[in-house]
């Protein structure tokens, strides 16, 4: 899937130290966002995926190594041309107070504004869009408090679209939805992917990441694992080894992606699976 | 404006300006409630220039402003009531923009520069230049702002735990203002006599006395700052939705924060060395802005409109009510003493 030879990715990160004051979570990471992939990040907590989103997006500074945008280090350019460029769904953002969607949504918009320069008719365009869609423009008028859960993760997720830019990086976007509405979130990432964004993401559902992403790549303890197409990197060996934990790996029924199950405790199946050998999976 | 795209429905009325390189985007409410604001604040004005020992008609002070009018009319208008209309607006405006930036940046509408410290300790540094050093003006105005930026430092030093958290920086804040507190009174104890009635009567805050110089040299201060105040203001707004997605959309997140602070202080700062810590505008203007205009968030204009008539209407009251005339501090206080309980009232239960 990747076609991109990795030390030509638009984005990508150059043997970079990472960290907080003075605990390092990532040492030599090299890691390249495949142009327009749905690359999904996946591993255990504390393994350093948010931490690489977040040098990613610049908003953390390698101290050692750089992130690489376009050929140029990233701390190169201006902040604002770095906002035209990558947008961010952060984990978590605030709504001010009496916001509407569609003036959350505008907010969008301000790396391409100016002092005086507030309110083009591009910026209309983009928003409107951008409402269109993540399928939010219904509730254009409508107060952002009063919206359901997944409503509102749209109405955030608009505002990054608005924002114009080729790439995109979601930070756990689905975390605190319910499953539904996680799917439906999912869908309008490939939409996205598909309408020609290289998305990356971080998630937590490895079924998620396999069915989703088109590239996949596994961290742990802030080093990279494994990376590849969803086949190569979700494998009963590997999903033991980033995350220690025993399970399964099966062709889902629907999207034909490797799906993960927990082997969990010994038990026995409430119905018999027929289809799969569970028996012969946990002896070998 | 072209008619082809459907514009956005922001589920409010928006006012757009396009012609040429100027692309605004206003709400409507926002700009009917300043100018109506602005309305108010005129006849307030023209209302405080007539009312006085020396009663004058509204025709004799238009025609004072307007220089049509000569002698002890004139003067009276002109030299003496006038500058005090003025600082009273000005510093309203300052402190209700001073009041709308912390309140925004630490998304708590108990943020004020009055309640975190920042005024008590402009008026430690004035107090100092007043009674230690016997300062000029000048002195003054930059033992005011230096007390405050150190203040500022202070709070936030001592409220900084891996970042600062709005809710904390205000209780460190409440503390640090307390201590000021008693350091004032003890330095005005310290001092002799007719000082120490100066610096009393002035801790009140008070505009009894506000000369033309004061008022220019104040003006043109807080005339800039606001000019700066509005420039970040475009920052500001984003800082509302999160450091994280601030920075994103291509903000500076700590220079625009630090110069959000820097302005902030300073107009308070500069209010304080003019006229003393005339308190609750800041806290109050920014809220009644918002509820009147309806904007989401904290904006600066309205709370500067707002700040200006509070600041006027208090001050007529503070001069015309008692027998004798009262510091503007003394009305505020009373004013916003009720809502301060109120706010701390609800935010308590709201957050312990």
């Amino acid at each position: 899937m990747s076609a991109t030879p990795p030390g030509t990715a638009r984005l990508r990160v150059e043997s970079a130290t990472i960290g907080y004051d003075k605990r390092i979570i990532s040492e030599h990471l090299s890691v390249a966002i495949p142009d327009e992939s749905f690359t999904v990040v996946v591993g255990p907590n504390a393994c350093g995926k948010s931490t690489l989103l977040r040098s990613l997006s610049r908003l953390r500074k390698p101290s050692a190594g750089q992130v690489v945008l376009d050929g140029a280090d990233i701390n190169s350019y201006k902040t604002k041309e770095v906002a035209r460029r990558v947008g961010l769904l952060p984990q978590t953002s605030i709504a001010p107070d009496g916001i509407t969607v569609a003036d959350l949504v505008a907010r969008g918009r301000y790396p391409h504004q100016g002092f005086i320069r507030q309110w083009t008719g591009d910026d209309e365009q983009a928003v409107l869009r951008a409402m269109r869609q993540t399928s939010v423009a219904d509730l254009s008028g409508r107060l952002v408090d009063e919206l359901s859960g997944g409503q509102r993760q749209r109405v955030w997720v608009a505002m990054a679209l608005a924002q114009h830019t080729d790439i995109m990086l979601l930070d756990e976007p689905t975390t605190f939805l319910d499953i539904t509405h996680q799917i439906e979130l999912m869908e309008l990432f490939t939409d996205l992917h598909h309408a020609g964004h290289t998305l990356v993401a971080v998630l937590h559902d490895l079924n998620h990441a396999a069915r989703y992403g088109t590239h996949l790549i596994a961290m742990k303890d802030g080093a990279v694992v494994a990376e590849g197409s969803p086949d190569e990197v979700v494998t009963a060996e590997l999903v033991e080894e980033v995350f220690g934990l025993r399970c399964l790996v099966v062709p889902d029924p629907v999207a034909g992606s490797p799906q993960v199950v927990p082997l969990g405790r010994e038990r026995t199946p409430r119905r018999s699976a027929d289809k799969v050998d569970v028996e012969s999976a946990r002896n070998g | 404006m072209n008619t082809h795209i459907p514009p956005v429905d922001f589920g409010r009325r928006m006012l757009v300006l396009r012609r040429r390189r100027i692309a605004v985007r206003l709400q409507w409410r926002s700009v009917v409630v300043c100018a109506v604001l602005a309305v108010v604040i005129a006849g307030a004005a023209v209302l405080a220039l007539m009312t006085g020992s020396y009663a004058l008609g509204p025709g004799q002070v238009l025609a004072a402003l307007t220089g049509r009018e000569t002698g002890i009319v004139h003067d009276i208008v002109v030299e003496w009531r006038l500058p005090r209309v003025a600082a009273a607006l000005m510093f309203g405006a300052a402190l209700g923009v001073s009041g709308a930036v912390f309140q925004s940046l630490l998304r708590n509408p108990l943020a004020d520069p009055g309640i975190v410290g920042f005024s008590q300790g402009s008026y430690t540094g004035a107090l100092i230049v007043i009674l230690v050093v016997n300062g000029s003006y000048a002195q003054l105005v930059g033992g005011a702002l230096l007390g405050g930026m150190v203040t500022a430092v202070a709070v936030y030093v001592l409220a900084y735990r891996r970042g600062v958290q709005g809710f904390r920086l205000i209780i460190v804040g409440i503390g640090v203002s307390a201590m000021l507190g008693s350091l004032n009174t003890w330095l005005i104890l310290k001092a002799d006599l007719d000082q120490a009635m100066s610096a009393a009567a002035w801790g009140v805050g008070s505009l009894n006395g506000v000369s033309w110089n004061q008022v220019a040299i104040g003006g043109a201060c807080i005339a800039g700052l606001l000019l700066l105040a509005g420039v970040l203001g475009r920052p500001m707004r984003q800082l509302e939705l999160g450091d994280d997605a601030a920075a994103s959309q291509g903000v500076r997140v700590s220079p625009a924060r630090l110069g959000l602070i820097l302005v902030g202080v300073a107009l308070t700062a500069t209010v304080t060395a003019a006229s003393g810590p005339i308190a609750f505008i800041s806290l109050v203007a920014p809220q009644i802005g918002r509820r009147l205009t309806r904007t989401a968030g904290i904006t600066l204009a309205p709370a500067a409109f707002v700040g200006a008539l509070l600041c006027l209407v208090s001050d007529y009251l503070a001069q015309h009510i008692a027998p004798t005339p009262l510091p503007v501090g003394i009305i505020t206080v009373i004013l916003g003493g009720g809502y301060l309980g109120y706010l701390l009232f609800t935010e308590a239960r709201r957050r312990l």
